[in-house]
């Protein structure tokens, strides 16, 4: 083994110790917990898992989290991809200042549009639904999706596009029978990290939910809260937030570093 | 080269509607809201520039953005190398490569209050892994919801935990799209690794690099949820970063007009900081 080799094993592991803590916490007892330290579980319980299992409140968090996520990852997708292809294809009116528009909807902080979010969302009836959220989330996940998706499709050569019209294909036929597949390996890496950022932010996905579509992470916050010191419970609903994530990461392992690098900035 | 093709606007169209309501709408009111005074009961009055003026002028917008300043900085400087670091020591390929990639990305794929919590249980003093290490084992006396330093050192470690493998993952795209010939060339050249660092791999991680840190500036700007789980702002005001210190003028007071104003202050600044960066790290290229 080459010794450089030690900073990425050194940094993995500094990265998995507050991982660990959190799920030995979530197999302990809260006695266990509070009663002074220790490096494993003592009393190996998986009652906390149990109650979250058990407890309509808990897995219904999980379900809600899933249901939008997944919602605004197909809407963010669908308004991207043809997007995407003007501009990687196109040269129209406006087309770099939109270009540009559409990545500081990034830069506007969450905190900001929390309040006008919520009047928003209320004044149209959309609040408290899984939609509120799915939409919401798309102003920054739809320039990320954008950019991303961009940068694959410049990629193919245009020759690909002539081809298929002197075959006779027709536009709609030829975008989703022979483009879309070619670019699979970025509709995936847009589809990851739409997925992502949908999963981890909570600020708006909180302000726009109130109990039927309310976020697993936001179901942490208030049961911990009015439950007292339950530390194990929330360690153990923290550990099953990691998992969805985790799948999906899996999957697309070997596209996410090609995603960025082909980007264009 | 490009078509001009004008119908590309009806491909961009339902991105347009879909980002413009929610940018627009929220954006307007909260204009609104910046150049008004209310006194509840949908009353509102109009104040002109007033808030502005006062905000600008206020020593907590100051304290808070300079907070903020700092924060971001501080990430900065430790991430971007550290990030860069990491991605040269990785190997290029192999079974490794993978693993390295997945595990990487956990902290990424946390939700934020996740990791506030998750640090919250990991440095409590005497039953978290780190606090009880600091305190029961190296003897160092370690507390963040007392001593203001020991908070600013756990926040900014947390950021560096949560967000140093973006930085990776970008820059080691940008290492593995160089051609091996290049390498190649350097050893016949008898380069130095220095140099095969300063004149090949630099250069062909500008790009990334720039959207790595284009990235890290906007997001640890607006950061909210994580130092607000782990610290709530404290001990005192010393971890209120501008986020926390505007949602407690917002929903706190209720100071609807003075937060707007202040809110607006603050997408300016990351607005025109971003813009000078971006505009300075692409002048070259055309």
């Amino acid at each position: 083994m080459k010794p450089r080799y030690l900073v990425p094993i050194i940094y993995i592991l500094f990265l998995l110790l507050p991982i660990y803590w959190l799920i030995a916490m979530s197999f302990k007892t809260t006695n266990e917990i509070l009663g002074g330290f220790s490096l494993f579980p003592q009393n190996f319980t998986l009652d906390n898992y149990r109650t979250i299992f058990t407890e309509s409140v808990w897995y219904w968090g999980y379900f809600n989290s899933i249901l939008y996520v997944s919602l605004n990852t197909v809407i963010s997708l669908i308004a991207a991809l043809p997007a995407a292809y003007a501009f990687s294809r196109y040269s129209f009116i406006g087309d770099k200042h939109l270009f540009f528009w559409l990545l500081t909807n990034r830069m506007a902080p969450a905190a900001v549009f929390a309040l006008p979010f919520f009047q928003l969302y209320s004044s149209v009836g959309l609040f408290d639904t899984h939609l509120a959220v799915a939409l919401a989330h798309c102003l920054f996940n739809i320039p990320l999706a954008v950019w991303i998706l961009e940068g694959f499709m410049s990629s193919v050569p245009k020759e690909l596009d002539e081809t298929a019209y002197v075959d006779g294909y027709s536009f709609h036929r030829f975008f989703i029978t022979v483009f879309i597949p070619s670019i699979k390996a970025g509709v995936g890496v847009a589809a990851f990290f739409c997925f992502m950022f949908s999963w981890v932010e909570l600020l708006l996905a909180k302000t726009l939910t109130a109990v039927d579509a309310k976020p697993i992470a936001a179901t942490m916050t208030r049961t911990a809260s009015s439950a007292g010191y339950e530390l194990g419970l929330l360690a153990a609903a923290g550990v099953l937030t990691i998992i969805p994530g985790a799948i999906v990461i899996y999957f697309v392992r070997n596209y996410i570093a090609k995603g960025f690098a082909l980007g264009r900035v | 080269m490009k078509t001009v093709n004008q119908h590309g606007w009806l491909f961009v169209l339902p991105v347009l509607l879909l980002v413009a309501f929610n940018a627009l709408v929220p954006l307007m009111t909260v204009v609104n809201y910046s150049v008004q005074e209310t006194f509840g009961n949908n009353q509102f009055f109009w104040v002109g520039l007033r808030w502005f003026e006062e905000i600008l002028q206020s020593e907590r917008f100051h304290a808070a953005l300079g907070r903020q300043m700092l924060f971001t900085v501080t990430i900065l400087i430790i991430e971007i190398p550290l990030g860069v670091a990491i991605a040269l020591a990785m190997p290029r390929r192999g079974f490794w490569v993978p693993v390295c990639l997945v595990l990487m990305s956990l902290p990424l794929l946390i939700p934020w209050n996740v990791v506030g919590a998750m640090w919250n249980i990991f440095t409590l003093p005497d039953i978290g892994l780190l606090g009880y290490t600091l305190n029961n084992v190296l003897g160092i006396d370690y507390n963040m919801t007392q001593d203001p330093l020991a908070a600013w050192i756990t926040v900014i470690v947390m950021d560096v935990w949560h967000w140093t493998s973006l930085v990776v993952l970008l820059s080691y795209a940008g290492l593995i799209s160089i051609p091996e010939a290049y390498y190649q060339a350097a050893k016949i050249d008898g380069a130095s690794n220095w140099s095969v660092f300063r004149h090949i791999q630099l250069p062909k991680m500008k790009r990334v690099l720039t959207i790595a840190v284009l990235l890290r500036f906007m997001d640890s700007f607006n950061i909210y949820t994580e130092p607000f789980v782990l610290t709530g702002g404290g001990p005192g005001n010393s971890t209120t970063l501008l986020s926390i210190d505007l949602v407690k003028v917002a929903l706190g007071q209720f100071d609807l007009g003075p937060a707007a104003a202040m809110s607006l202050i603050y997408f300016a600044i990351t607005l025109a900081v971003s813009w000078l960066f971006y505009t300075l790290m692409t002048r070259d290229d055309r």
